[in-house]
């Protein structure tokens, strides 16, 4: 029954007054919006309570023992009775709007679960290896690692030096380009720059086996033992970085207003000067940011370095001679060995690397969001400043 | 050569030693974006020393005009243009003129502020001079000139280290013209530079603008009749006939005349608030 009645002349004005307004409920803060409505809740609290109960009910009588079913039957019944009990108590549009919120909140507890789960279950089993007689195991290679030797008595010291230097050298490799490209695909419009385009979009999505193949083919191969280095890796790197901080620093150029180049031009000044001490100098923060990310992304990068780095046990500091270490290839190697000390150190080594891509992100996202320095804020500052009043 | 010229050592070859008292003639200029014509046969004259102001209706083909006036309208890829804009008796759009130096001697102001948000009050200034590569010996002095002559100069003194976008709209509209002037533009080109601001800052670029045409020839489109009643010594009127078509000029002449007793019966009837 849902025939809509035209409300009273004082059904929306006395909703919840007196709380609200009264002196004594506290006239220095606005009242709490987040209130809600008690019952509301309380049917939300029924449903779920209710079709716990069945479901309960059901998967005993039946003889069942299977959570993730439970789980699973429990969800569908609660939408199905939290619908009927909506659609009877408040009508149709209440609830698809229930259910819409329903929908986006148990969504999203999902993403959020299952990436915290990940997170979680790497610090579990890793942040005990790591910290171990701390920092032994940030400093030590993995030269005395053994099936028998205990965890204590190696480290990822050399993964470390090795990523760090594989992922700095496919920085300065790729950061200027990038910059560079990003730059003239935003300001040129001419084939070229079409075609570049395509290009960068397309290579954003190649797979990193396939960069790594084409470092190993062109030049691992080529030079037989000694072709795997820490450059080589650092190639390999670049090859996914390049695309990817490219397409990340266009997006930042591009919020660049289109009038702040006219205004520089039309001072007199020569293009490329407008790029140099403008566009560039505007974007700075974002392009930092879209350098970061580009680098915390390929610090990752395990196929990559599978056919390029090569892999080491002791320290090599010298890229370009020798087989190098790092972080993704040594997890790699060790998951692949027939020892559960070898399988903890991993778990390790993965708690490292996930800290320091962390750390990459948190750098970041503070570049990006600093105070006045950062050109989103300026601009959204500026866009609320109300231009009536600004008397001298 | 002004005490200023001195004072900062500006090259005088650079800026021509009559910096200032410069005459700009359009003659036959159409224009088009793509294949749409958005201007007919403009011919206008604006004088040395006095400001002239281009009225009309929105979408008329003013702030193109004004954009044709340094060489701004080539910037859209599809634009074309046909006829001649002399300074001085020389072709800006001639084979051996060239963009950079033609739009150091014919500034612009937009319509809507726009500081460069990486630099402070008194980097903003000399902006045009570092884009332009022009080496400055006395740069405080001519930050101070520029922004006493913009009008800007009592606000800012203790604050030129901050961003140009911590002053208020008004404020930064008069930065603006203080950038523009930096260069020591012959001509200066406004594009409705009041249309977001109130009336209080409105008024202070209106007496900037009064004051600045004695050294500079200023063109300024606005759509507010009494502003270019207050403020131009002669004026255009831009029309359009139909969506679509080009625009052109109706009648220009002497503000006093336009206003009180105009040719054209549509004049009479835009000054007056009857059109459209």
């Amino acid at each position: 029954m849902t025939s809509i009645a035209p409300p009273g002349p004082d059904t929306l004005v006395a909703r919840r007054p007196e709380v609200e307004w009264s002196p004594a409920a506290g006239a220095e803060r606005p009242p709490s919006r987040r209130r809600g409505n008690r019952s509301a809740a309380i049917e939300l609290g029924s449903c779920a309570l209710a079709s716990l109960a069945f479901i309960w009910l059901l998967f005993t009588i039946a003889g069942l023992s299977a959570p993730f079913g439970f789980v699973v039957c429990w969800y569908l019944l609660f939408l199905v009775s939290y619908a009927v009990l909506s659609n009877s108590l408040h009508g149709r549009l209440v609830m698809k709007d229930r259910l819409a919120t329903i929908g986006v909140w148990s969504g999203s507890l999902v993403a959020g679960l299952a990436l915290a789960a990940v997170i979680g279950f790497v610090v579990f089993k890793g942040a005990p290896v790591a910290f171990a007689k701390f920092p032994h195991f940030w400093t030590t290679d993995m030269t005395r690692g053994g099936a028998a030797t205990p965890v204590t008595s190696v480290g990822a010291g050399a993964a470390i030096m090795g990523s760090v230097e594989q992922v700095g050298i496919a920085a300065l490799f790729s950061v200027p380009l990038a910059i560079l490209t990003a730059v003239y695909l935003v300001e040129s419009q001419s084939v070229l720059a079409k075609i570049v385009r395509n290009i960068v979009d397309a290579m954003t999505g190649t797979p990193s086996i396939i960069a790594g193949l084409f470092v190993y083919l062109i030049w691992v191969q080529p030079h037989g033992v000694n072709g795997k280095s820490g450059v080589a890796a650092a190639v390999a790197l670049t090859v996914l970085m390049l695309p990817l901080t490219t397409r990340a620093s266009m997006e930042v150029i591009k919020v660049i207003p289109g009038g702040l180049r006219e205004a520089a031009l039309g001072l007199g000044a020569p293009p490329w000067r407008v790029v140099l001490q403008v566009v560039v100098p505007t974007a700075r923060t974002g392009l930092i940011t879209a350098a970061i990310l580009g680098v915390a992304r390929t610090t990752g990068e395990t196929a990559e370095v599978l056919f390029t780095a090569g892999g080491n046990q002791r320290y090599n500091l010298n890229p370009v001679h020798g087989w190098q270490d790092d972080l993704p290839l040594r997890i790699y190697e060790l998951i692949g060995q027939p020892s559960l000390n070898a399988i903890r150190e991993a778990w390790g080594v993965a708690f490292v690397l996930v800290s320091v891509v962390l750390a990459f992100f948190v750098l970041s996202r503070s570049v990006g969001s600093s105070g006045r320095g950062t050109l989103i804020s300026r601009l959204l500052r500026a866009a609320r400043r109300p231009t009536i009043g600004d008397t001298p | 050569m002004t005490a200023l010229d001195q004072m900062v050592g500006f090259p005088q070859q650079q800026y021509g030693a009559n910096a200032g008292q410069a005459r700009l003639v359009a003659r036959n200029v159409s224009a088009w974006f793509g294949t749409k014509k958005v201007l007919e046969r403009i011919s206008l004259n604006m004088e040395p020393g006095q400001v002239s102001a281009l009225i009309g209706p929105s979408g008329c083909g003013k702030s193109t005009f004004l954009r044709i006036l340094n060489r701004l309208h080539e910037l859209v890829p599809v634009a074309a243009l046909s006829g001649s804009v002399e300074l001085d008796g020389e072709n800006i759009y001639g084979p051996t003129a060239s963009v950079t130096r033609t739009r150091l001697k014919i500034g612009m102001v937009f319509q809507k502020p726009n500081p460069f948000p990486s630099m402070s009050i008194a980097q903003n200034v000399l902006a045009g001079l570092r884009l332009s590569g022009t080496k400055v010996h006395n740069r405080d002095a001519l930050v101070q000139e520029c922004l006493e002559r913009a009008g800007l100069w009592k606000e800012t003194r203790n604050r030129l280290n901050e961003s140009g976008y911590s002053l208020s709209g008004g404020q930064q509209q008069r930065l603006c013209i203080a950038r523009a002037l930096a260069v020591r533009p012959r001509v200066l080109l406004l594009d409705e530079p009041c249309s977001a601001l109130d009336p209080i800052s409105t008024g202070v670029i209106e007496e900037t603008i009064r004051e600045l045409c004695r050294d500079v020839t200023i063109v300024i489109v606005t759509h507010n009749m009494q502003q270019a009643q207050r403020i131009s010594d002669t004026c255009a009127l831009f029309l359009i006939d139909d969506e679509g078509k080009p625009g052109y000029i109706v009648e220009s002449g002497p503000t006093d005349q336009m206003f009180s007793r105009p040719n054209d019966p549509r004049t009479a009837d835009y000054v007056n608030g009857r059109f459209g």
